[in-house]
Parts: C-alpha cells; structure tokens; sequence
C-alpha cells in the first residue's frame, strides 16, 4: 500500500444555524485518506460521520458553515476551489454512494438513462459510446444480463441491485475516492456481505481509495484496513483496525466493543450496555462529551477537552487517561466491588 | 397458566396469504407470505425467528398473536384453538399476547403524552380505578427504567431508545404471558441496543414471560434466544436450539446466512470462509417450484427443483427441510 495521503484534512469544523441557534456538528476533527486504502469512520447516529463527509465533499446545505485549518486532496487545496470547479471534482475524482439508493436514483428514468448521463457529463463520448461505457459498469458491478437492465426502471431492482447501480454510476468516472455512506444499513445480511465483497474488490482492483461511513462495528472488521472513531462531532480514537479491535484505548471504543455478543462464541454473557444516550449537539456538556456515560468520568473530564494520547504512529485516542492508566482503573473498581 | 416449559403457542400448518389484484381488478395473485407453518413456542422460552427481508418471518409473528386473520392453518394458545375466535371473543387473548414494534416513533401516537399512552390499555382491560391506574403507569414506568418526569411528556421528547422503554412498558401493562418482539433493537444505535436487550432479559425473568423474537440480527437472536427457526420464502427451513443451530446449521440456507454475520474481530473475519449466497430473494408472488431455496442454493439437484422438502427431525429438537440432509 503506498503511504501517500490522497486527502489531508485538519482541524475541520462544521456549524448549522437553526432557529438562531448554532450546532456545531463536527468539531475540530483531523483525518486523512492514504492512496488506496480502506478507511472507516465509525459512529452512533448524530456523531457528525456524515455530515464530517459531506462538509468535505462540498455538499452540506445553505445553513452549514464548514471551516478548516487544511483541507486537501490529490495536491489541490479544495477551500481555494470555486464551486463550480468542485462540483467537477465531484463528479470525476471524488464520488459518494447514499444508504438508501431508492431515494437517490429517479424513479421515471431508466437505469441506462442515469448511467449514460453521468457518463457524458463528465467525459467527452458519444452517445454509443457512452451506452458501451455504461453497460461496461453494470457488468463490472456484478449485474446480470445489463444490456437488458439498462432499459428497466429502477422499482424494477431489489435493494441490493439499487445499490450495485449507485456503485456502477459512482464508479463510471473512475473516481480517486469513493466515499460510501452506511451503503449496506438498509439491505439484508446476505446482500450487505456481497456489497461489502464487491466494494474490497473494485477497491483493490481499482487502487482506489474508500471511506466507509457506518455504525456497525462487525462490518468494519472485515474490510478495513484503518478506523477512526466517532463521538459527538469529535474524533474519539483512531488506528489500524487491529489496534482498534484487539488493544481499544479509549473508553467510548471499549465500551462500544463490549456491548455487541460475539456471534462466535455465543457466550450468554450478560451484554454490557452504555448507560444513557449521547447528548444532545444544542448542549453538549463542558469537555468531554462522553463524560456522563463513561464509567471512569472524573473531575478532569469536566473542565477542558481531554488531551490526544498517541499509542503508535498510527493509533490515538482523545480521553484524559491512557489505556493504561484505564486498566489500572478498571482492576481497582473489580476489586473494590468483590 | 401452561407450566413452564409446556407449550404455549402452537402453529399447525399455518398460511397466510395476501391478495393483490391489478389496478381494474380483472386478476387476482396471491402473496404467500406464510405457507404452511407448523412450529411450538415453550412456556417462559424465547423463540427467535430469523430470515431476510421479506421473508413472512413478522408476517408469521403477527399472524400468530391473530393481529392477521389467518388464511388456513391452525393457532393453539395455552390448549385453546384460536384460529377463528371473532372480535369480543379473542379480546382476553388479545391481552394475553402484546406485541412490541421496530419503529419506536410510528409506535406512539405523537398526539397522546406518556400517561394517555399507558393509559389507554389497562382502562380497557381492567376495571382499575384512575387512582390504582396512576399508580400502575408509575410501576411500569419505574420497571423499564423510566422516571415520573416521564408522564406528561409526549413521544417526540423522548431519544429511540426511551421510546422503545415506553413501548415495552404498554405492552406490559395488561400482564401478557407472550410478547411478540418485532425487530424490537434494528432501529436502534449500538449502544442503546444492549441496554434494551438486556432489560427485556430481566423483564422475562421477573415475569415469566415468553418472547418471540423476531429479527434479522443473527448474532442478538443468537444472545437472547432458546430455540431458533430459520425462514425462507414463507416458510421454516430449520429449528434448533440455539448453539446447536449455530454450531451444526444443516440447512444450506441457515449455513449461508450465519456465514454472512459481519465478525467484529479482523482477523477471524479475515481467516473465515465466507460462502456469499449469490441472488436475491425470489419473488413471494412466484415462489420457485419444488424447495423454494434452489434458485440460490449451491448444492441443488434435479430433485430439489420438483419436490418440496418436509421439515423433518434429524436430532433432539433439531428440523430441517432439505433432500441433502
């Protein structure tokens, strides 16, 4: 894998103004993308893991605010960028599949139609040669018979075969960058593990780069290879995904591990369950924001934000006590409990 | 009241089917969303019901707690045959078999606050009086870990999770002996989801309740269930007690889907074989001749694509439907 970083974002920061009130969404957080990786951003509904994306993509609405200290990708500067020159970028170098493909393709139009058109916006062909194109990125795509699909509608595909066409279009320009949007949430286990196949394969086929936005930890393991974990618009904990599955610094990711049954095991362990529900954006509490749900909360937590502990070049974690220290913790309560 | 571990419900060759016609109404089809069901649920058990989208495995749960009329078939709840009890009739069962929803904010009517909601089902299934009824609410409420602040709020101020206490709560309002739990954690978050599994866990204890737990997250099911069925196209491919089912799946089909489960571990993940079924569910409206799981089965023969396979016992308390078995 080259070492190359493909996008370089720092100190992102995203606000929306709503009812004169403003949120902030994503807060200060630092990613990058290596040339064909597979990155995951891993997080609870309202962690700010979409919209982190979106803010980058350029694709946030009106009301969202986006400002950052650095944000790169393939060498340009994408702040500098006019909007028009980004929505090229868009189209061609970075491209971005949605949970829900029934919402994201029109549902009077023809598979073909969608395809040949995103195909001809953004490359100088013919009409015969766009359909060739597009029938190409069907098959590659894993579709049955696409010559005959192209002219079907999308109610016409299961779920599945929806998402395989937003995969398709995604792909038709040969993008840098994919970024999938929890694209399996909505499909069965069967079909979520041939999406995720299809996805690893173009991946290394392609040497393209993905992120995979979700919330599912179990899917992650299989096809990550680095994951960056989210908490109320903050970057909790980031590493390769062995450092985040086999030594979890931080208290958020360790209790997020916990609270899943091991499927093979089947242990009938007790689950460990996160007490309470992330807080709300409109008032998050003064430092760190999982202060009221973690079990080690203390003084320190409440003032400022916590420091960035780094484990290895490639793990850190946000919490005011190392790994360590959290073991130590854990042991002392054990015993004070017996 | 049955004796634990006696059976509770019992599905006797149990279908129901769904009509659609075209829009002038000149063709008739039908959706065979359970055909032919035949399976018992034990008392103080929990029956988990797993399957695909689209698969009858909700239809089938509501169809046994009679919220559907069934199409044919039989339902025996505690030794009484309720397949065709009329309204005033099924009432008491009504009370007795509560259901729990996927989607905790189409559960509850928004327009109600939390005391209208729970209110609702004890003033019509008791006598209580509104004092002993305040006082019950405030019971229920305490039992899925919810405060008195709790009782004039409406839905909408609630996180999906609370919702989902508020759900539970009135459907044990009534004192049910089963609960229908339908995709009762899919719509949650991680965290939220074993907070909920884990208080449905002691709410059994505490009660004696029996569940059944319909969802498509094998490896919950796998944490809160006793006895598991596998459903495919309508019907029952497999039955088995929990770690036998995920130790020894017979059924190609039960194989594929538990190989499909995403491990949180990469290096299990990695070193695990998947077998990645190929296809999609083929269409209720055309259910595929002979075992309805041939079109995507790896190991199919001429005889698969003409004759239906039987659930048949091939161990204790383990069935399975399949000619290679």
């Amino acid at each position: 894998m080259s070492e190359k970083q493909i996008l370089t974002v720092e100190n992102i920061r995203t606000t929306f103004s709503v009812h004169k009130r403003t949120l902030e969404a994503v807060r200060g957080v630092d990613i990058h993308v290596d040339e064909g990786e597979f990155f995951a951003v891993v997080g609870e509904s309202g962690s700010g893991k979409s919209v982190l994306m979106k803010s980058i993509m350029g694709i946030l609405p009106d009301n969202a605010k986006v400002t950052a200290d650095k944000m790169e990708f393939a060498g340009k500067d994408l702040m500098s960028l006019s909007s028009e020159e980004r929505r090229r970028l868009r189209g061609q170098e970075i491209a971005m599949i949605f949970q829900d493909p029934m919402t994201a393709l029109n549902p009077v139009k023809k598979i073909g139609a969608h395809l040949t058109e995103v195909i001809r916006r953004y490359r100088k062909v013919s009409k015969a040669e766009a359909y060739r194109l597009a029938v190409e990125a069907l098959a590659k795509v894993g579709i049955p018979s696409p010559e005959s699909r192209m002219e079907q509608y999308p109610h016409e595909f299961s779920g599945g075969m929806r998402q395989r066409v937003m995969i398709a279009m995604a792909l038709s320009c040969s993008p840098k960058l994919l970024i999938a949007d929890e694209p399996t949430t909505a499909l069965d286990v069967t079909i979520q593990a041939q999406i995720l196949e299809l996805l690893k394969e173009l991946q290394e086929r392609e040497n393209m780069s993905v992120v995979l936005i979700t919330h599912d930890l179990g899917v992650v393991a299989s096809t990550c290879s680095r994951i960056a974990v989210m908490y109320c618009g903050m970057i909790m904990e980031n590493g390769l995904a062995r450092e985040i599955f086999y030594h979890p610094q931080h208290p958020y990711t360790r209790a997020l591990l916990r609270a899943v049954p091991k499927p093979v095991t089947g242990e009938k362990e007790r689950l460990e369950a996160i007490p309470g529900a992330a807080p709300s954006l409109l008032a998050l509490p003064q430092g760190c924001p999982f202060q009221d749900r973690c079990q080690f909360a203390c003084a320190k937590c409440k003032g400022e934000l916590p420091p960035v502990h780094r484990y290895s070049d490639t793990q850190s974690a946000r919490c005011v006590f190392t790994g360590e220290e959290l073991d130590r913790l854990a042991k002392e309560k054990k015993g004070g409990n017996a | 009241m049955a004796e634990k571990g006696s059976v509770i419900l019992q599905a006797d060759g149990l279908k129901k089917y769904f009509t659609v016609r075209n829009f002038l109404g000149t063709s008739k089809k039908y959706i065979k969303a359970v055909d032919g069901v035949t399976l018992e649920i034990r008392k103080g058990e929990a029956f988990g019901l797993v399957g695909e989208s689209g698969c009858g495995k909700s239809t089938l749960g509501r169809t046994l707690i009679r919220m559907y009329e069934p199409t044919d078939g039989k339902i025996i709840f505690d030794g009484e045959d309720i397949t065709h009890l009329k309204k005033k009739a099924l009432l008491p069962y009504h009370k007795r078999m509560q259901i729990i929803f996927q989607d905790p904010y189409s559960a509850l009517d928004p327009h109600q606050n939390v005391r209208e909601i729970m209110d609702e089902p004890l003033r019509m299934n008791s006598s209580m009086s509104k004092k002993d009824r305040d006082d019950r609410i405030r019971e229920l409420l305490g039992k899925v870990g919810l405060s008195d602040d709790a009782l004039d709020k409406y839905a909408y101020e609630f996180s999906g999770g609370q919702r989902q206490r508020i759900g539970i709560a009135r459907a044990l309002s009534v004192n049910p002996d089963f609960i229908m739990c339908d995709e009762p954690i899919s719509a949650l978050d991680v965290s939220i989801q074993a907070q909920v599994v884990n208080m449905l866990e002691d709410l059994q204890a505490e009660f004696a309740l029996t569940y059944l737990f319909v969802s498509h997250d094998l490896s919950m099911v796998r944490h809160i269930s006793n006895r598991i069925g596998v459903m495919y196209l309508g019907s029952i491919v497999e039955i088995a007690d929990n770690d036998e089912l995920y130790d020894h799946p017979l059924h190609p089909y039960t194989q594929a889907l538990l190989s499909a489960i995403p491990i949180a571990d990469p290096d299990r993940a990695q070193a695990s074989k998947r077998q990645i079924i190929q296809g999609d569910l083929p269409s209720p409206l055309a259910i595929p001749s002979g075992c309805r799981f041939h079109t995507r089965c790896p190991h199919a023969t001429e005889r698969c694509r003409t004759e239906c396979p039987a659930l048949k016992k091939v161990g204790e308390g383990h069935q399975v439907a399949c000619h290679l078995v």
